[in-house]
């Protein structure tokens, strides 16, 4: 054999690393696995009640039996809803956030008032945006809305304030100041920061979402939660329950790309093991 | 005449008095090194001569003159990349960080990086690092060259190879160079002059002439006697 120094290393690189990227997915889905056939068990058993608890075969069958366009339509209401509020929340808690992160008197002049504002409960808003908006669509989508900016705004105004100084110290030596030297340099260091706000904030409007469709709505999952529990139909407020799950982890995980591709550049243990 | 004229009457962190009647001249190329014992206010001195501290009383002034100094690029002690860019950006960062500057790719040859200048500051070593912090310092075509401490956080062998290069780039760029360290070999090997700041605001201790032909042999004796005087100035000022 050569006494070449190069060939350990050689052979190391050449040696597949085993992937647990899949095995560590399926290891997620163990649990929820067994606690949908505890219940199937349980419930097809006569050990609970059926009309409280369905076994999941009777909210898959509750599923199909509201037909495909049926539960299209109830998600696509959500998800447009979802959508157009957590965008009109997170473009404002954006602008107000990067605002209140730049300018120390903004700071002192918006921020004690959104720490209070954020304290309020979705559902306490509701009243008030019923009686200012009406019944439409524009309580709901103000109601996410306002789910969505809190997380976004506190994250922007976060990821601003914790910049590395000697970064801004940098900058400042080439004549950066103002809007360039936030567009340069600080809302791109705080950009972490802003994407996990982003996150938060999807995650909160979906949340929001299901308040806003409780109280006055025609179609949407929150409506069929209701309509669920007026007819005592325990297996259809599973089925939005499961519908409300896929979505908000289906919307989760592509905000999760998005966040892994645009900041690649980070040089963090969560960047390595993703 | 010189390029750089710093004089600080004092500077204060609160209560403490940190520079006294401190004064360093920069003429056009020298290799100037300062050295002093930790605290004594060499990196203040630097930030100051940089305009990053104005907080202090005295001036700064460039060629010998009134106005604005001359150009400056200033090397900290960590690279100070930004991450979300990558090295050429880094480099280009006075231009606008554009992503193929042609005299960003040039520098970025020059301090031996050749290959990676799309590289993010994440996959590179502190040793290449800080060789792109020189090329960042070098792009904007500076005069003076301020390092403060630069290569103080890598391995001996890189640091070795960080002083041949800087020493280069100098001589290329005819850059003046003013060198804020804590090693001695490195003061002397590299500057044509060492000012020994003493401690407790006590101002330059004394300023020692090297006067050895360039290129240096770090491994020949012909540094040891300004090595000597500047171990001496050291110790008579209680410096160390």
């Amino acid at each position: 054999m050569s006494a070449d120094p190069n060939a350990i290393p050689a052979l190391r690189r050449a040696t597949p690393r085993p992937s647990w990227r899949w095995p560590r997915r399926a290891l997620g889905g163990i649990v929820p696995a067994l606690l949908l056939g505890g219940v199937e068990i349980a419930v097809r058993a006569g050990w609970v009640n059926g009309h409280l608890l369905p076994a999941p075969s009777e909210v898959v069958q509750a599923l199909l039996g509201l037909g495909a366009s049926d539960v299209g339509g109830h998600v696509a209401a959500s998800t447009l809803r979802v959508a157009a509020g957590f965008l009109i929340g997170a473009l404002l808690a954006l602008a107000v956030g990067a605002l209140v992160g730049l300018s120390r008197l903004a700071e002192a002049l918006l921020d004690p008032l959104f720490q209070a504002l954020r304290a309020i409960p979705s559902l306490a808003w509701v009243p008030l945006l019923l009686l200012w908006l009406g019944i439409d669509e524009a309580p709901k989508i103000t109601l996410i809305a306002i789910g969505a900016f809190f997380p976004v705004y506190m994250g922007t105004v976060a990821g601003i304030r914790d910049v590395d100084r000697k970064l801004v110290e940098l900058a400042r030596l080439y004549g950066l100041s103002g809007t360039v030297m936030a567009r340069r340099v600080l809302l791109p260091a705080a950009s972490p920061a802003v994407l996990t706000g982003l996150r938060n904030g999807l995650s909160l409007a979906w949340m929001f979402m299901v308040a806003a469709e409780l109280i006055a709505a025609t179609r949407g999952l929150g409506y069929l939660l209701t309509d669920g529990r007026e007819m005592g139909r325990a297996d259809l407020v599973f089925a939005a329950i499961l519908l409300l799950a896929a979505l908000g982890k289906l919307s989760d995980g592509l905000m999760q790309r998005w966040e892994r591709h645009a900041l690649a550049w980070r040089d963090s243990l969560g960047a390595q093991t993703k | 005449m010189n390029l750089l004229d710093i004089h600080v009457l004092s500077k204060r962190f609160g209560e403490r008095l940190v520079l006294c009647d401190v004064s360093v001249q920069l003429r056009a190329g020298e290799v100037v090194s300062l050295v002093g014992a930790s605290g004594c206010g060499k990196s203040t001195l630097l930030r100051i001569a940089a305009r990053l501290d104005k907080d202090f009383a005295g001036w700064v002034r460039g060629d010998g003159g009134q106005g604005r100094g001359p150009d400056i690029g200033v090397v900290f002690q960590e690279p100070r990349l930004f991450p979300w860019l990558t090295v050429a950006q880094n480099v280009a960062f006075a231009a606008g960080a554009p992503a193929n500057d042609p005299r960003a790719l040039a520098l970025l040859s020059e301090v031996g990086l050749a290959g990676h200048e799309q590289a993010l500051s994440k996959q590179l070593s502190g040793g290449q690092a800080q060789r792109v912090a020189i090329a960042r310092a070098l792009y904007g075509e500076p005069r003076v060259l301020l390092l403060d401490e630069p290569f103080s956080a890598v391995d001996a062998f890189t640091r070795m190879k960080l002083q041949d290069l800087l020493a280069e780039v100098a001589r290329r760029h005819a850059v003046t160079l003013l060198l804020v360290t804590h090693d001695i070999d490195e003061a002397v090997l590299l500057g044509d002059r060492v000012v020994v700041l003493g401690s407790e605001a006590r101002g330059v201790v004394e300023e020692i002439p090297v006067d050895v032909p360039r290129p240096r042999d770090r491994r020949g004796a012909s540094l040891t006697p300004a090595r000597a005087r500047v171990l001496d100035a050291l110790h008579e000022a209680h410096a160390i």
